[in-house]
């Protein structure tokens, strides 16, 4: 037996019953539930303003490029499908709305209400990542990945791609200004790609809590776990809310 | 146990579901309403109507699902300094790329 956990053990020993004046999950460095609960909250904030600060950076040289190279990020972004990000918008509000929904069950201790609800938030994540991976795979094959044989003919020649031409009758862009158009896409990828990876490593949480809350471990009356995994889950739709309007929407007229 | 329970339920704000519904509601209403505008011609205000509509979504969202409107003042605190760090930082970067590149913008 090491020193440490002999002194501990001394401690506990001393103060008697360990857990008759509290619950059994409050740290014994922790005066009441109550600072636990608001240590562990503030936290978890101070995590979401660091991610904050990491995603306002990609927004930031979105904004200052689509400045610099407004015709080529005008023509890039409209070969985005408007339909596959409403439906992904409505999929992710429809994911937060479940995961609050599961907070809300935790809370009360409705057990089977908490699974569901996870499971369900997993499930329309998953819809998320797929609707993602159509988008991804249309821009392979069309060769909108940056640095991977890149292609820019249809922005040397809007009519080379009929879909979109219908629709936007874009004009052909001179060789230098259409050459920024690999910087949309690297935008749109670095992007949508960290809220995807965010999205992965957020699903990945879940599915342990899925395990854990089946063997009751939230309904019992400690929800911080699944209460501040709820908050992880809402930044990730924040995160997408901005996105989407700045992805797909605000370049459609010009 | 029954003091304990009492003890969990005092310093916990529980949002009611049907909250949660009104919120996910109006998130699916403005995201349909935002991709609507974005078929109408506006000019420079589609950009602007739909950054509104993504704050205001964005609000929603802190305020309800997070319990941000529920939480401590410091909770509160962390979030405002979050948005105006975020807007600083921002506004900083666009003066500096900005004055660079007088009357190009």
């Amino acid at each position: 037996m090491s020193d440490s956990s002999a002194i501990a053990q001394g401690a506990v020993a001393e103060a008697g019953t360990p857990h008759g004046e509290h619950p059994p999950y409050q740290r014994h460095h922790f005066e009441s539930m109550d600072q636990q609960a608001d240590a562990t909250n503030f936290a978890m904030w101070l995590f979401l303003v660091t991610e904050v600060m990491f995603f306002g950076g990609m927004f930031t040289a979105y904004l200052i490029y689509r400045n610099w190279y407004y015709p080529a990020f005008v023509s890039a972004s409209h070969q985005l499908s408007i339909v596959w990000g409403t439906t992904n918008t409505a999929v992710l509000i429809t994911s937060s709305f479940t995961m609050a929904m599961g907070v809300w069950c935790a809370e009360t201790r409705r057990k089977s209400g908490l699974v569901l609800s996870l499971v369900l938030t997993l499930l329309l994540g998953l819809v998320f990542l797929g609707i993602k991976s159509i988008e991804y795979h249309e821009k392979w094959e069309k060769h909108h990945v940056p640095g991977l044989h890149y292609s820019m003919e249809a922005f040397l020649n809007p009519a080379s791609d009929p879909a979109v031409f219908k629709e936007y009758h874009d004009k052909p862009m001179a060789l230098d200004m259409a050459r920024h158009t690999e910087l949309y896409f690297f935008l749109y990828f670095a992007m949508t790609g960290m809220h995807a990876l965010h999205m992965i490593v957020g699903m990945a949480i879940l599915i342990y809590i899925i395990f854990r809350a089946r063997a009751g471990a939230y309904t019992s009356g400690h929800v911080t776990f699944v209460e501040n995994f709820g908050l992880y889950w809402h930044f990730v739709d924040i995160i997408w809310i901005f996105l989407y309007p700045l992805l797909y929407l605000i370049s459609r007229h010009q | 146990m029954s003091d304990l329970k009492e003890i969990e339920e005092a310093q916990h704000h529980v949002v009611s579901p049907k909250i949660y519904a009104i919120i996910a509601i109006a998130l699916l209403v403005l995201t349909a309403t935002t991709a609507g505008v974005s078929y109408l011609e506006l000019g420079e205000f589609n950009a602007v109507v739909a950054l509104a509509i993504a704050v205001f979504k964005a609000m929603l969202v802190v305020l309800f699902f997070m319990h941000v409107k529920y939480s401590t003042k410091l909770t509160k605190f962390t979030v405002v300094a979050a948005i105006f760090m975020l807007m600083g930082l921002i506004s900083m970067t666009m003066a500096d790329y900005m004055s660079r590149a007088w009357g190009r913008w």
